[in-house]
């Protein structure tokens, strides 16, 4: 029977100065080598495929929308809302996280604008998850550094079950908004949100209460719930593919070790899921090098994938190994799945020091 | 004029060296250096690491005026220096530059 260890995932426990002691934090990652021209053509910005993908994305939103609109009080209205609802409640989920790292257009008020509404549709807040993500990308899945381990071991099964509806996500959200909303912050994000930014915090956090109060509101004063299906329960109605496309990055993975290629999966998906998810499908290339636009992971991914552990083929692929491993990850937290790295790959560099896999 | 007389001058690197709108790394006595060549074809230099994480910047990407930062694509004005915004809150270090023949010098103090 293997012993059960828990360890702390906070920012603020005894992981936290573990981590830095063993040369974990903020430290140099594995990366494929890629002549520097060929780099910068990759890097290369462009706003025509957000755009477009923008306009497909906003013109669907609002037929959609209005198909709801049209069939309410009928059982139509149900499959327009529900692609109403994965338009907003999912797909806000990589257009948040693209136009945050400013690469989704090469236009920064672009990629602003969509990054403030994306934040709210999925009701993370700009300012909050901006720095929260930039620590995510500095200790992928460190323990006691990354803020956004969506899979801790042992798994939160019931909590990963809610959050098919958003449920615990966005409770937790809403705590935090209204905490926000005071002038304060959780201990945890205080370690990674500069001063500076504190006040941006605080006044989103109040102008997203006031929205969805404005919202029930409305829809106490038309005893309706029919505005709330526009804005804010999409959020919660709309939100399986958050689950089923995030919990493939990371989850069932190894923790606290160097190498994107250890700790992330790359998974090849349908062109409908990748326009949904923005190919962040290709998510070792994206942790490996995050200056790459979204349209140019394929790309990227053709060029390291020989210096990479063999993608998966699919969901079915990557979910037939994440359920077995989070299912085992309940009782004994050291397993995780180990990737194998092509015989002729480069090689890893030398381990930190106390970085020995768990099994 | 008695300012300038105070700058030492180090020889960077040759022009050729750096395309136009790219960024090359430059170390020297122990300090790292990034020198630009700017879309008019000007050269500009900066301190080569992050005011973020210290991380090289000529591992970045040249947009116009613009070095974007390879890590969490923090944005610098390198003709300035001036950070431009979040993850990046603290301004970047510059250097004089001038160019002799073929060769690209920046000014230490
Ligand atoms: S290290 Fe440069 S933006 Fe973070």
């Amino acid at each position: 029977m293997p012993t059960e260890i828990r360890r702390d995932y906070s920012l603020t426990g005894p992981e936290a100065d573990r981590a830095v002691a063993r040369g974990l934090a903020t430290a140099d990652w594995y990366q494929c080598p890629i002549p520097r021209k060929e780099m910068k053509a990759l890097m290369a910005r462009s706003d025509g495929p957000a755009l477009r993908d923008t306009a497909i994305w906003f013109a669907a939103l609002f037929l959609s929308g209005l198909g709801g609109w049209y069939f309410w009080g009928t059982w139509w209205c149900v499959p327009f809302f529900a692609v109403y609802g994965i338009l907003y409640g999912s797909s806000s989920d990589s257009r948040w996280h693209e136009c945050g790292h400013g690469t989704a257009f090469k236009t920064p008020w672009m990629n602003e604008v969509v990054y403030q509404i994306a934040c709210f549709m999925i009701l993370r807040e700009p300012t909050v998850w901006r720095w929260s993500h930039t620590r995510h990308h500095t200790d992928t899945i460190i323990v006691g550094r990354d803020p956004e381990i969506a899979a801790p071991r042992p798994p939160d099964i019931a909590g990963i079950l809610l959050n098919v509806f958003a449920l615990k996500s966005s409770w937790v959200a809403l705590k935090k908004i209204a905490l926000h909303a005071t002038g304060r912050l959780y201990p945890d994000e205080a370690l990674y949100i500069p001063e500076s930014e504190r006040g941006k915090v605080f006044r989103v956090a109040r102008i997203y209460l006031v929205i969805l109060i404005a919202v029930a509101a409305w829809c106490l004063a038309i005893g309706s719930i029919l505005p709330a299906m526009f804005i804010g329960l999409p959020t919660l109605y709309g939100a399986a593919f958050v689950v089923v496309f995030g919990l493939t990055q990371h989850a069932g993975l190894d923790e606290d070790v160097l190498d994107h290629r250890l700790n992330s999966r790359t998974v090849y998906m349908n062109p409908v899921f990748r326009f949904l998810y923005w190919n962040m499908n290709y998510h070792v290339e994206h942790h490996m090098f995050p200056m790459v636009p979204y349209h140019q992971l394929p790309k990227l991914h053709a060029r390291i994938k020989d210096d990479c552990p063999t993608p998966y083929s699919g969901l079915w692929e990557a979910y037939r190994e994440i359920i077995p491993a989070l299912w085992r990850q309940r009782k004994d937290p050291r397993f995780f799945v180990r990737r194998r790295l092509p015989g002729h790959a480069r090689p890893l560099g030398a381990p930190p020091a106390g970085a020995v896999p768990a099994e | 004029m008695s300012a300038t007389t105070a700058i030492r001058w180090v020889e960077a690197c040759a022009v050729e060296d750096i395309d136009a709108e790219d960024v090359i790394r430059f170390d020297h006595e122990g300090r790292t250096f990034a020198i630009y060549r700017a879309p008019d074809g000007r050269f500009h230099a900066t301190d080569g690491l992050c005011t973020h994480e210290r991380v090289h910047l000529a591992d970045g990407l040249v947009m116009g005026s613009i070095i974007e930062c390879p890590k969490h694509n923090g944005r610098f004005d390198y003709t300035t220096g001036r950070a431009k915004g979040a993850p990046v809150c603290v301004d970047l270090a510059t250097y004089p530059v001038r160019i002799d023949g073929d060769t690209v010098l920046i000014g230490l103090g």
